[in-house]
């Protein structure tokens, strides 16, 4: 027999794929939660590879804060066609309508934190039980807490004092009537390894992931893109620069950073370099320090 | 830019920390992340103010690196594991750092179950108390291949020799009970660094390896490759499409061995036979696929296969198809286990009820010997059980294979996962304590 070696990249394709299966198996009514990042992306082929030649056997959810980047949009709607996806968009904008949700305010006003009730909506809406999202252990101290299979009770809320233990490769998806799960196929990956598998597999990107010039203005030492979703001060001063996001969020809190990488190779060595994490730029995170816990405790992605 | 090429193939290697609360578990995580310069700035500016918030001045509190939780950093334990991900020109290390309070012990557990090294911390002022047996205990039920055990606050000790060769002495005689393979010990601190990442000069009695040295070049786990060949199928594939219209493929994670195109293999637990006819990976057909890979198998014949069953080599060691199994336990809720009473069973892919039939003796943790007769199984317990299915599971035992050798114990009403089980044939001849 040949001596036979997976690369950690294969290792972690493989134990992606086992959950994303286990998913298929275990639930009635799974979704996707696709977002429309490079850790979705990356959810999305590995769904595509787990199910292939059959069609993934899940809807892909958006939840659309309707302050998205155009390419965003652009690219979630070609990736749905190519990999013969179905698509279901949950809008914050109509939750704002109907007054399920209260737009924020002011200057650093954000529809992040709204998406949790038109997430919750949309997965009591379409009785989704299940819910695979592309967070990563390593993006946030909360998150590194998390389980593969998380549990939510009716509320969708999460409680990080009293989860399941999760033995093994073994998971558990019992759940009551009302309650769901979250699951996180990708939660032992780095952001190295998701740049490195995309570079491996190939697999095409929004452009706003590469460089490009773009009007933009900074508030706390954070870069923003200057479109009409952010009020700025009349202090904040528009200015055109070479930037590229490092993740992709909506627009409100999706700080940018100046970049010149051009290429797949460019983006790692930058990576590889770099001195803060790729959510040093959220605003999203910096509202206090529990900020992403309290957000998860509700129900956030 | 720098050279990332080498990242391609870099060995993967997982490791949890044990020991009882207080020892520095997270703080030497946070030491090791550290000086190894794992650590953003952002990162560590956030450590630092948090730090200052908690009342520890200007002293930077690496524990704060891995405790993320609030209800963590207000009671200044750990709760949940945490996981970290670092990595060295050598290796990429997938880190587990576990709570040491016995109550999370369902948590330490989680942690541990999926690791290649386990580091034990020992206090060096306290020595060896009853929440390190227990997490020794626990590492040999796991059968982790490596365990470190790291004398930890040196500094508080005066870096003495003494105290550390008596722990050591101490240790070696219960590492012998539980037959722990490969034991090395080391002495730190965790707080100042000593040995951690760069060698002490305040130890020159101990002439072994840092930490990191000793994670860089331990030996990963035994090469599963090898084993004989398990496909527990996970899910069935079938297009409906006009393109694939006949289109039948098992789904699964190879668990043990491998798998050829042409292999003649044997459905358990019916016994039909087959042939496999191809192996595909997303759309690309393979010749030969290795644990631990996800791939699709299709066989020759229209066979009935569902999820649950096991595919193996028909010229290997098949796997044992029974219902009575006899497996050592570790108990992870407040509800005490049942005797007689009914559990949902997940092993592997299979899902079925068994009922408890006997309880034989629990473990003493502090003496490490049996006890016959107090057998009611409460939280945190370890303890030596038969159960009936009412599907036949096709199983291993754990010491030869961890996937086809575990099953875990799920509540019927709260549908909580209840208890971790390892599958034992016969007790005597297994590399266990008892
Ligand atoms: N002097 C000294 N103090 C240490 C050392 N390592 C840890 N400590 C201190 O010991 C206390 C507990 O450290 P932690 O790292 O939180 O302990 P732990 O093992 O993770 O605890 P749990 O996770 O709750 O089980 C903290 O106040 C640390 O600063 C050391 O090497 N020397
Ligand atoms: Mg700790």
């Amino acid at each position: 027999m040949s001596n036979y070696k997976l690369t950690h990249l294969k290792e972690l394709e493989s134990e992606s794929i086992f959950i994303m299966r286990e998913v298929a198996a275990q639930f009635e009514k799974p979704a996707l939660l696709f977002s429309g990042g490079k850790d979705s992306i990356v959810m999305a082929y590995l769904a595509y590879k787990a199910f292939y030649p059959a069609a993934i056997p899940f809807p892909f959810v958006h939840i659309d804060t309707g302050h998205n980047f155009e390419e965003t949009i652009t690219y979630r709607d070609e990736l749905v066609k190519l990999l013969g996806a179905e698509l279901i968009v949950g809008s914050v904008e109509e939750s704002i309508e109907t007054g399920r949700a209260v737009e924020e305010k002011g200057f650093s006003a954000s529809r992040n934190k709204l998406q949790t009730v038109t997430l919750l909506d949309t997965l009591e809406k379409y009785k989704f039980d299940a819910a695979l999202g592309g967070a990563r252990r390593d993006e946030e101290k909360a998150r590194a807490k998390e389980r593969f299979f998380s549990h939510r009770d009716e509320f969708g809320q999460w409680d990080p004092k009293n989860q399941r233990p999760e033995l093994w490769n073994i998971f558990n998806g019992k759940k009551q009537l009302g309650e769901h799960f979250r699951v996180f196929p990708i939660s032992n990956w780095t952001e190295m390894d998701i740049w490195q598998y995309i570079l491996q597999e190939n697999i095409p990107l929004p452009s706003l992931y590469y460089t490009h010039e773009r009007e933009v203005f900074e508030r706390d030492g954070i870069i923003y893109a200057a479109l009409d979703a952010i009020p700025r001060r009349e202090s904040e001063k528009v200015e055109v620069k070479r930037v590229r996001c490092r993740t992709i969020g909506d627009i409100t809190c999706t700080g940018l950073t100046l970049s010149s990488a051009d290429s797949l190779e460019d983006i790692i060595g930058e990576i590889a370099s770099s001195r803060v994490t790729e959510r040093g730029g959220r605003s999203d995170d910096k509202r206090s320090e529990a900020a992403m816990e309290d957000r998860k405790k509700a129900g956030y992605f | 830019m720098k050279d990332t090429t080498g990242y391609l193939d870099m060995e993967l290697l997982r490791f949890s920390t044990a020991g009882s609360v207080d020892d520095g578990k997270s703080t030497l995580i946070g030491r090791l992340l550290y000086d190894s310069k794992s650590i953003f700035e952002d990162q560590l500016q956030a450590v630092k103010e948090a730090s200052k918030r908690l009342g520890g001045g200007e002293e930077v509190n690496l524990a704060l690196l891995t405790d993320g939780l609030r209800a963590e950093r207000e009671q200044g334990i750990t709760i949940d594991v945490a996981y970290r991900y670092f990595a060295t020109p050598k290796r990429k290390f997938i880190i587990a750092d576990t709570p040491g309070h016995i109550e999370y012990t369902r948590n330490m557990v989680t942690g541990a179950s999926t690791a290649d090294v386990a580091i034990i911390l020992i206090d060096a002022r306290n020595g060896i108390i009853e929440q390190s047996k227990r997490h020794s205990y626990i590492a040999s039920l796991l059968q982790i291949p490596n365990v470190i055990v790291a004398v930890n606050k040196m500094d508080l000790v005066d870096f003495s020799e003494t105290v550390y060769n008596d722990i050591k002495k101490e240790y070696e005689e219960i590492a012998a009970v539980l037959k722990l393979k490969n034991v090395i010990f080391i002495p730190i601190s965790a707080r100042d660094g000593d040995n951690v990442v760069d060698a002490s000069k305040k130890t020159p009695w101990y002439q072994g390896e840092t930490l990191l040295h000793l994670l860089e070049t331990l030996p990963v786990r035994k090469d599963e490759t090898k084993l004989p060949s398990r496909f527990p199928v996970q899910y069935i594939i079938r297009p409906h499409s006009d393109e694939f219209h006949d289109y039948r493929g098992y789904a699964g994670r190879i668990s043990g061995g491998s798998f050829k195109v042409g292999d003649e293999v044997v459905i358990l637990p019916s016994k039909t036979e087959s042939k496999i006819t191809a192996i595909d990976e997303g759309n690309k057909s393979l010749d030969e696929a290795f644990t631990p890979q996800s791939v699709t198998i299709r066989l020759a014949d229209n066979v009935d296969i569902s999820r649950g069953d096991i595919i193996v080599r028909k010229s290997e060691t098949r796997p044992t198809v029974s219902a009575n199994v006899s497996l050592l336990v570790c108990w992870l809720n407040h509800r005490p286990l049942n005797e007689g009473g009914k559990y949902i069973i997940r092993h592997a892919t299979e899902e079925t009820r068994a009922i408890i039939k006997d309880v034989h003796f629990k473990v003493n943790i502090n003496t490490l010997e049996n006890i016959l007769d107090d057998k009611t199984v409460k939280m945190n317990d370890i303890a030596h059980i038969s159960i009936k299915t009412l599907k036949p599971l096709k199983y291993d035992s754990y010491g030869e294979n961890r996937i086809t050798g575990s099953l875990v114990l799920i509540d019927e009403n709260t549908f909580e996962t209840v208890g971790a089980g390892m599958i034992v044939h016969n007790l005597e001849d297994e590399t266990y304590t008892i």
